[in-house]
């Protein structure tokens, strides 16, 4: 199993808050984000639902104090990545090997959408200023920069999963004694790109989404960034804060089977689990909450749930897609969901599967509808699923 | 713990794909732009694949798969990618329809196709592989930090065999994009001058190169990859020096053991600032060679120095065109890479025979 990794400090935001504390008041209010688009300007709006951050670009600019021509991507991710350095008490780590691992899925997106407007009638159009930080790298070192991280950084891009797979790559950068701290996580705003995209797909659901229902009809697009600051055993016993948990497992599978479709056997996401547990040394039944990917639409949860059947079947632990509250987050997905496992760990709680009201017919298991409290939470599985079949699963474990 | 390079496949604006001399006949250009020399895909992909797939996804799959072949492996470890702009073709096509056509009767593909991980995802499916999957898409060090990735999961032994590459297509509204952004030369430049001819802006380039790396010391293995590192924004030459002598000695290893060194040289004055300083310094006494005059400057053409290197140890010749300077000989036992892109990301590979 190798050195162990803790997290010392966690940040999010979501269309649920714009903090972590704000996020927790939401869950427990059985609040959900999403509502009609306000923010993003698309001839889709008023005609479905989105899970936006409710801030607009330049109120988002004057909490970060930095330009509202930088794209959102950057600016949802500088607030979440500073939150949990702070949280972490590691505003001064100048002593250590420090390194940023930040997932995105489109970059500055939102702003080449600017760009393009002018550009496609005629090439010589467009403001450079709206294009020549496109890149998925542009984004996270942008934060790096804020932030006076130096000693490594990179940007992992495997669509629903990225970061996820930050987190473990962060993780194995320390257990690899290349680095004693890294931040890591993701971001991704909402961007006219995504949203057609997935609505060419018709996956979008036209009403509040309803992960793992028989009737599901698909999932609401979600806006945000999470980060998490890990650390390796050494720094872990020189910090004054209480560490929230450590993660014990991970692992990075592919299903293999269709760019943008899930196996029907769920063989990636499987995989995925199963390894996890392997890397962590538990049983399925050690597992007392699984964060699912959850996304709502009917391929997702088949193939999802048709790997919990095989892993856990006939012990299910608690389950839920937080994804009812907060819509699906793309890239950033991972990392805000991980923060909500940590907290899972950390309170004793468990999140309520909003609107759930028919189990599906193949599974003899339902989500959690209950905002539960008071739970023993000693380990906690967080699931992250992509195109591409890029399948990702982390476990976080009380110490 | 030594990790090895097997085997590599390169597809490139130069003849480096398949059964070809090793850079015997280096491929004149005389404009801005270098596209790489299409092999012929239907040897390595279904054609009706073909017919959806963008540049990108076929360059990156056929060097795959030949890289594979070379080392006669049917299943890797692992696939690991490195991709600075990604699959910048279907990207800038749904982003045009998406204008064009106002949000409507959007066709999907170009979206379905664009995501950054496309290319690792299209090998996975092709070999029907379930293992390890990652995709690095940090600008200039994008490759670099798959070969990191790489060679932690050899470490771990998580993984064995592990096929890592370096992906970067250009396309119309890149190449018109970032000569805006002033990347490029003014006017039309001989790729053999560009060196010659020193002055603002460089030729910009594309290429798909795959490793399939081992820490096994097997008899047909190219060379041995030593060690790589990455640094950024260093404030200046002094510190430079220091990066690359510290990385040295982290390998037990000082610039007279090295016999070569390749650098990121890429005829804009700017950039080759720091290269000139350094030759007339820590790589005085140093055989240099360059390449980007070979593949074009992108973001992810540490990939193919890398690959020049492997192919220099192992066949024990430094093709003529690519010596700036020599000095010592021309079978070199040990290589250092050393590149920067746009003197933000620096990184260093330390490669040698086996």
């Amino acid at each position: 199993m190798g050195p162990e990794i803790y997290i010392a400090g966690i940040g999010a935001i979501t269309a649920i808050g714009n903090n972590v504390a704000q996020c927790l008041s939401s869950f427990e209010n059985e609040k959900a984000g999403m509502g009609d688009i306000a923010y993003l300007d698309t001839l889709h709006r008023h005609k479905m639902p989105v899970a936006e951050v409710k801030l607009s670009n330049k109120q988002l600019a004057e909490i970060t104090g930095i330009s509202t021509t930088i794209s959102r991507t950057t600016l949802l991710g500088l607030i979440a990545a500073k939150e949990a350095l702070s949280d972490a008490f590691m505003d001064d780590f100048s002593s250590l090997r420090t390194g940023f691992v930040s997932a995105n899925t489109v970059g500055g997106m939102d702003k080449s959408e600017d760009f393009f407007k002018d550009f496609v009638s005629d090439h010589r159009k467009g403001k450079l200023r709206n294009v020549f930080d496109h890149e998925c790298g542009c984004v996270t070192e942008a934060i790096a920069d804020q932030l006076g991280i130096r000693d490594y950084m990179t940007t992992i891009s495997t669509a629903c999963s990225s970061s996820a797979n930050a987190i473990s790559y962060g993780a194995r950068l320390i257990k690899n004694n290349l680095l004693d701290v890294v931040l890591a996580g993701g971001t991704d705003a909402l961007t006219k790109f995504t949203l057609n995209g997935f609505n060419t797909l018709m996956i979008l659901d036209k009403d509040y989404c309803r992960p793992f229902d028989e009737n599901r009809q698909g999932l609401n697009m979600g806006e945000g960034a999470g980060y998490v600051v890990l650390v390796s055993a050494e720094v872990a016993k020189t910090l004054s804060k209480e560490l929230y948990c450590k993660l014990s497992g991970y692992n990075n599978s592919n299903d293999a089977y269709h760019q943008t479709a899930s196996s029907p056997d769920g063989t990636g996401p499987y995989l995925a689990m199963r390894g996890a547990l392997v890397k962590s040394g538990l049983n399925p039944s050690n597992i007392d909450y699984i964060n699912l990917h959850g996304t709502g639409t009917p391929n997702n949860d088949a193939a999802e749930g048709t790997a919990v059947k095989r892993l856990f079947d006939p012990n299910y632990p608690p389950m839920s897609s937080t994804k009812s509250f907060t819509g699906h987050t793309l890239g950033a997905s991972g990392g805000i969901e991980a923060v909500f496992s940590i907290l899972a760990i950390k309170y004793g709680i468990i999140y309520p599967n909003l609107r759930f009201e028919t189990q599906m017919h193949e599974f003899s298991f339902a989500p959690e509808k209950r905002f539960l409290t008071g739970q023993t939470m000693n380990h906690v599985m967080s699931n992250s699923f992509g195109f591409g079949g890029n399948c990702t699963s982390l476990i976080f474990s009380r110490i | 713990m030594k990790i090895y390079i097997r085997s590599s496949a390169c597809i490139s604006p130069q003849k480096t794909f398949g059964k070809v001399s090793f850079l015997r006949e280096a491929v004149e250009y005389n404009e801005n732009r270098l596209r790489v020399i299409e092999p012929n895909y239907a040897e390595f992909i279904d054609p009706k694949l073909i017919r959806r797939m963008s540049h990108i996804i076929k360059m990156g799959v056929a060097a795959a798969q030949e890289c594979l072949h070379k080392s006669n492996t049917i299943m890797p470890g692992a696939i690991i990618t490195g991709t600075a702009l990604g699959c910048l073709e279907d990207t800038v096509t749904f982003l045009t329809r998406l204008i064009e056509l106002n949000e409507e009767m959007l066709p999907p593909t170009a979206f379905i196709q664009s995501t950054h991980n496309t290319v690792a995802a299209q090998i996975a499916l092709m070999l029907k592989c379930h293992h390890y999957n990652n995709t690095f898409v940090h600008k200039g060090i994008s490759f670099e930090s798959a070969l990191l990735d790489a060679t932690m999961l050899l470490n771990e032994n998580e993984a064995d065999n592990i096929l890592v590459g370096g992906v970067d297509e250009m396309t119309d509204a890149s190449f018109t994009i970032l000569s805006r952004l002033g990347l490029y030369r003014r006017g039309p430049v001989s790729n053999f001058s560009l060196f010659e001819t020193s002055s603002n802006g460089t030729i910009g380039g594309e290429g798909a190169v795959f490793f399939l790396l081992t820490d096994k010391p097997l008899a047909d293995n190219l060379a041995e990859l030593i060690g790589i590192q990455t640094f950024y924004r260093p404030n200046d030459v002094d510190e430079i020096e220091q990066k690359i002598i510290a990385f040295l000695e982290l390998h037990a290893l000082q610039m007279d053991d090295i016999d070569l060194v390749i650098t990121g040289k890429n005829g804009d004055l700017k950039n080759d600032k720091v290269y000139y300083q350094l030759s007339s310094s820590l790589f005085s006494n140093t055989t240099v060679a360059n390449y980007k005059h070979l593949c074009g400057e992108y973001p992810t053409s540490s990939a193919f120095a890398l690959w020049l290197t492997s192919m220099m140890i192992r066949k024990e010749d430094v093709p003529l065109v690519t010596i700036e300077r020599s000095a010592k000989n021309t079978a070199p036992k040990k290589v250092m890479i050393y590149n920067h892109y746009l003197n933000i990301y620096h990184s260093l590979m330390l490669v040698s025979a086996c």
